[in-house]
């Protein structure tokens, strides 16, 4: 039992990374609900990025207690009370954060991938 | 159910969250629909991408965190549920830790009631120490009372905030149609003030009334005595109530649940120190003698000092007045305690006993947490079907662990509550145990946050002691091993770790329950010496009584004149063999007189000052008494004014400052007056049976005359038939003048040793109920080996054994194990005993005879419990039970 949760746990935090970054990310454009964010991230990644629900609202939720995003009850275009998120200021200093860590990261992944391969043996 | 305003925020939320997920799906469909989906089919689809909408809600909660409030909600309600399908366990397990849990709430609350915070309504107890002066070169404890002008000069010191003066004293009032000896005291003027008490009515008392003899008659009542007496009266201020034959002004009333500061007793008035002659010590003037030491004080320190650091600064003050009044204060200190361990008040009386009962009552609770987890042991064993299949349907080790814990929080939170009530309960009943009647007395327990806290901490270290261990067997499950030995693993060899743990449950049990019934052994035993003991005068056909003189206003040769003729009555009644007076009976609360003394030849080193109490006595004292002489003759009536001063001292004394001489003819100065020694009488005990023995002597009351004089009278009557009779025979001389209570010398004693007492009444409740649930954890053990081996033994009786064969079979494994765990308590015993200290009186602590009873009564009590398993043994059927 123990070690499913702990793989279990393991993918969620390395997703959840990633996916406050996008989330975070697609509300600089102004604020959205949860179902619009993952079209959004969606379609910005060309259909290769399939946010599961399952992800979204926690990390949603998670953001929200951290402080990063703010949310309210409004109606949407199709005249729905949805819940919207909005980046709070503190969201908008986390995201540059985040963000230059990715960049680090893919940077020297990138490196080490490109390196030639005598490290290997 | 008090739960639901906690999950009240997250209900609300919840229901948010599932409304977002609605809305979410709304938005998929639409936008489906938009992009030309049929309908029906756009909202399977919608439904399909978005996944278990329980499974995404119960996540995003996690993500809230405080998921573990609902799991212990969870938790909460199955492990009632759980409680609830087997109450007989339940009410068991419950019952066992409120007698544990509920033995140490009323411990904890009288400890805090009477030693720790035993002052209702005063401010900030902490910051009050008890004062005490301190006798150089004097035997143990070697303190005594505070002079007036002593006390006063300790406010010189920069930490101590206020100095309160007090001592003990006690009038007649009338309630209705009852007259009732009731105690208050005289105060110094800024007692309610310094204490944080403000009258509800009225006010305390004024520096001015401090000073001046008996020029202040105004008195401050309590407020029973204020709702009793005068029904309450709106309008009491400045009326009049006599205290001691003087009419008082009333000037205020106390506030409910104030009861001054003496632990045992609730005052109910007090009057300012200037009333001391009239209040104390018939007349004399104290005030201003620095040598005259009357005075029980307190001092307030500051906030944040320490009792060390005020200690300093006392001591200071002593040395200087032991340099600046040498006459008096010489071989002087001052000492200052804190409360509980006051040294002029029960307290510390009280203290030795409540700190025995202490550990009485965290052993009964081992004992009630080991049954407890026995127990448990058991119904895990019964449950491991349902543990098994919850392991294997994936509940993690953690959450079964919690699980069980909780069950064993829930029990114990029951216990708690009802320990509290238990505690409540109990918390008057140390007065019962109080040997005075008459008087109102108050010695509680209370309940404040603080034994809430202790009890609930109580209540958490037991949970984790009864039900971590079974906990934690439990969970190590194997499943697979678990399913496949299901059917055979009831056997003896089943789960070995848990008999072992049970067996060790046991084996504490036995040896702890084994401790306690020593030690109630012991006490008991010693409260039988204290009964049995000779206080160096007789108690056996002796009756006490008093009469005071002065509050009736009589002068001293009146007084003399009266007391002449009452003891020659006395002396006639018919079955009266003697009669004598004397200014104090022993073994009572009033002081001795006590006076620097001198011998010729007798050096004492140069920083002490030998003092000794003394007696004044009547004509036949000694013999009436049943003190025996030693030489010499004791006072006769030629003794009085005009003859020489005379003295008898005891043995004690002699052998002090005659060392190997002959006392009798010699001169003994007391205050620089000259006595001669007439006779030698026996030492006696004066104050208390445990004392230990000090230089005492006697002088003849008629050339140290007292207004208030004790009778002791040698008959056969009984105190009831006395009192009428001495009742008349006063009031034949003086219809205004009433006897004290007429009580046997016996009880004297008796109230003297209320510590033993108490002890005894707390060990042996205790002791019996640490054997009861120390018999019931046995019979839990030997029950369950018994029925577990039920088949070995049926395979035995098939192979030819003996009816006989299997009672020893079954009952040597009981017995061995309570002769491990008697030999184990045995030995705690022995190492431990010796902290009853003083609790024992002329029994040692490693008496043979108590350790062989108690391990009489310890094998009975194991016979018995492993019998009734036995039985069952032996009235099976074999050949079932091998079927079965």
């Amino acid at each position: 039992m123990a070690p499913r949760k702990d793989a279990l746990a393991g993918r969620i935090e390395l997703l959840q990374g990633t996916l406050d970054l996008l989330i975070l990310q697609t509300l600089r454009w102004g604020k959205r609900h949860g179902y619009g964010i993952a079209q959004m991230i969606r379609s910005g990644s060309r259909d290769a990025l399939q946010v599961d629900t399952g992800s979204l609202y926690p990390a949603l939720h998670r953001l929200e207690r951290k402080g990063a995003i703010a949310a309210g009850w409004e109606m949407s275009e199709n005249n729905q009370r949805v819940r919207v998120y909005r980046l709070t200021a503190a969201g908008a200093k986390l995201l540059a954060r985040e963000k230059s860590k990715w960049e680090q990261l893919s940077e020297a992944i990138g490196g080490v991938l490109m390196a030639p391969a005598e490290g290997e043996s | 159910m008090s739960s639901g305003w906690l999950f009240l925020g997250r209900a609300r939320r919840k229901r948010e969250l599932e409304e977002e997920i609605e809305a979410h799906l709304r938005e998929a469909v639409a936008d489906r629909v938009a992009r030309g989906e049929p309908v029906e089919e756009a909202v399977a689809n919608a439904r399909r991408e978005f996944g278990s909408a329980a499974l995404v809600s119960e996540e995003t909660r996690e993500a809230w965190g405080g998921l573990w409030l609902e799991h212990l909600f969870q938790d909460l309600a199955f492990g009632f549920r759980m409680l609830r399908r087997s109450p007989g366990f339940s009410i068991l397990a419950v019952l066992c830790l409120t007698v544990g849990i509920g033995g140490s709430a009323a411990v904890f609350s009288w400890i805090e009631g009477v030693l720790l915070r035993p002052f209702p309504l005063v401010a900030d107890q902490d910051r009050i120490f008890a004062v005490t002066g301190t006798i150089r070169g004097a035997p143990a404890p070697g303190l005594s009372a505070m002079s007036w002008p002593d006390l006063r000069d300790l406010k010189s010191c920069p930490r101590i905030e206020s100095v309160i003066a007090e001592k003990i004293t006690g009038t007649t009032l009338t309630y209705g149609d009852r007259a009732e000896r009731v105690p208050g005291s005289v105060v110094s003027s800024n007692y309610f003030e310094a204490l944080g008490v403000r009258p509800i009515l009225g006010r305390g008392f004024e520096p001015a009334e401090e000073t001046g003899r008996n020029a202040h008659p105004v008195t401050v009542i309590s407020y029973q005595a204020w709702k009793e007496r005068f029904g309450g009266d709106p309008a009491i201020l400045g009326k009049t109530q006599v205290l001691n034959n003087l009419p008082h002004t009333i000037v205020g009333v106390a506030p409910e649940g104030f009861y001054g500061t003496f632990v045992g007793y609730a005052f109910q008035f007090w009057v300012p120190l200037s009333m001391q002659p009239q209040h104390i010590d018939n007349g004399e003037d104290h005030l201003e003698d620095r040598g005259a030491r009357w005075i029980e004080g307190f001092v307030r320190v500051k906030p944040g000092v320490t009792r060390r650091q005020a200690q300093e600064e006392v001591s200071a003050v002593a040395a200087r007045l032991e340099k600046d009044y040498p006459a008096t204060d010489r071989g002087r200190g001052v000492r200052l305690f804190p409360l509980w361990q006051t040294p002029f008040n029960n307290a510390g009386a009280l203290l030795p006993t409540l700190a025995v009962a202490l550990v009485v009552v965290i052993s009964v609770l081992l004992i009630a947490c080991a049954n407890v987890g026995n127990l448990l042991l058991v119904r895990a064993f019964a449950r491991r079907k349902e543990m098994t299949v919850r392991v294997a349907i994936g509940a993690g080790r953690g959450r079964l662990v919690r699980q069980l814990l909780t069950e064993g929080l829930i029990l114990s939170i029951l216990a708690a509550a009802a320990g509290v009530a238990v505690a409540r309960v109990l918390r008057d009943s140390l007065v019962m145990l109080m040997p005075f009647r008459g008087v109102p007395l108050r010695v509680a327990g209370t309940l404040d946050w603080r034994v809430i806290a202790v009890c609930a901490g109580v209540c958490l270290v037991s949970t984790v002691l009864f039900a971590l261990v079974p906990a934690l067997l439990a969970s190590r499950i194997d499943v697979a091993g678990a399913l496949r030995a299901e059917t055979q693993a009831a056997g003896l060899g089943g789960p070995r770790g848990k008999l072992r743990v049970r067996t060790a449950f046991v084996l504490v049990q036995m040896s702890l329950s084994f401790v306690l019934l020593v030690g109630a052994g012991l006490v008991v035993r010693s409260l039988d010496g204290v009964r049995r003991a000779s206080p160096g005068f007789s108690t056996e056909g002796m009756l006490t009584t008093a009469v005071n003189l002065f509050t009736s206003g009589y002068d001293i040769p009146r007084a003399k004149n009266f007391e002449e003729a009452l003891i020659e009555r006395v002396r006639a009644i018919p079955r009266v063999d003697s009669a004598a007076l004397s200014r104090v009976t022993p073994f009572t609360y009033r002081t001795y007189s006590s006076a620097p003394i001198a011998v010729e030849g007798y050096v004492p080193p140069p920083d002490q000052q030998p003092s000794a109490d003394y007696n004044e006595i009547g004509p036949g004292y000694l013999s009436t008494m049943g003190i025996p002489l030693l030489s010499g003759r004791e006072f006769t009536r030629a003794d009085d004014e005009t003859a020489p001063p005379v003295a008898v001292v005891d043995e004690t004394m002699a052998a002090r400052y005659w060392p190997g001489q002959d006392p009798l003819g010699r001169v003994l100065q007391v205050k620089g007056k000259p006595l001669r020694v007439v006779g030698v009488a026996k030492a006696a005990a004066y104050n208390q049976l445990l004392e230990v023995p000090a230089p005492f002597f006697y002088v003849p009351l008629r050339q140290n005359f007292s207004l208030s004089a004790a009778l002791q009278i040698r008959t056969k009557l009984s105190p009831a038939a006395m009192a009428p009779i001495l009742a008349r025979e006063i009031h034949t001389l003086d219809a205004n003048v009433t006897p004290y209570e007429v009580i046997t010398m016996r009880e004297q004693v008796d109230r003297k040793s209320s510590s033993q007492r108490i002890a005894a009444a707390i060990l042996s409740v205790f002791g019996l109920l640490a054997l009861g649930l120390a018999a019931v954890g046995l019979y839990g053990v030997m029950a369950s080996v018994v029925s577990q081996s039920a088949r070995e033994l049926a395979i035995r009786t098939a192979l030819g054994a003996r009816t006989a064969d299997l009672l020893r079979h079954v009952l040597s494994h009981g017995l061995s194990l309570t002769a491990a765990g008697v030999a184990l308590g045995a030995a705690a015993a022995f190492a431990l005993t010796r902290l009853l200290g003083y609790l024992l009186y002329k029994v040692s602590p490693r008496d043979p005879g108590t350790f062989g009873l108690a391990i009489v009564v310890m094998a009975a009590a194991s016979l018995a419990a492993c019998l009734v398993p036995a039985r069952r043994v032996l009235r099976s059927d074999p050949a079932r039970e091998l079927r079965a």
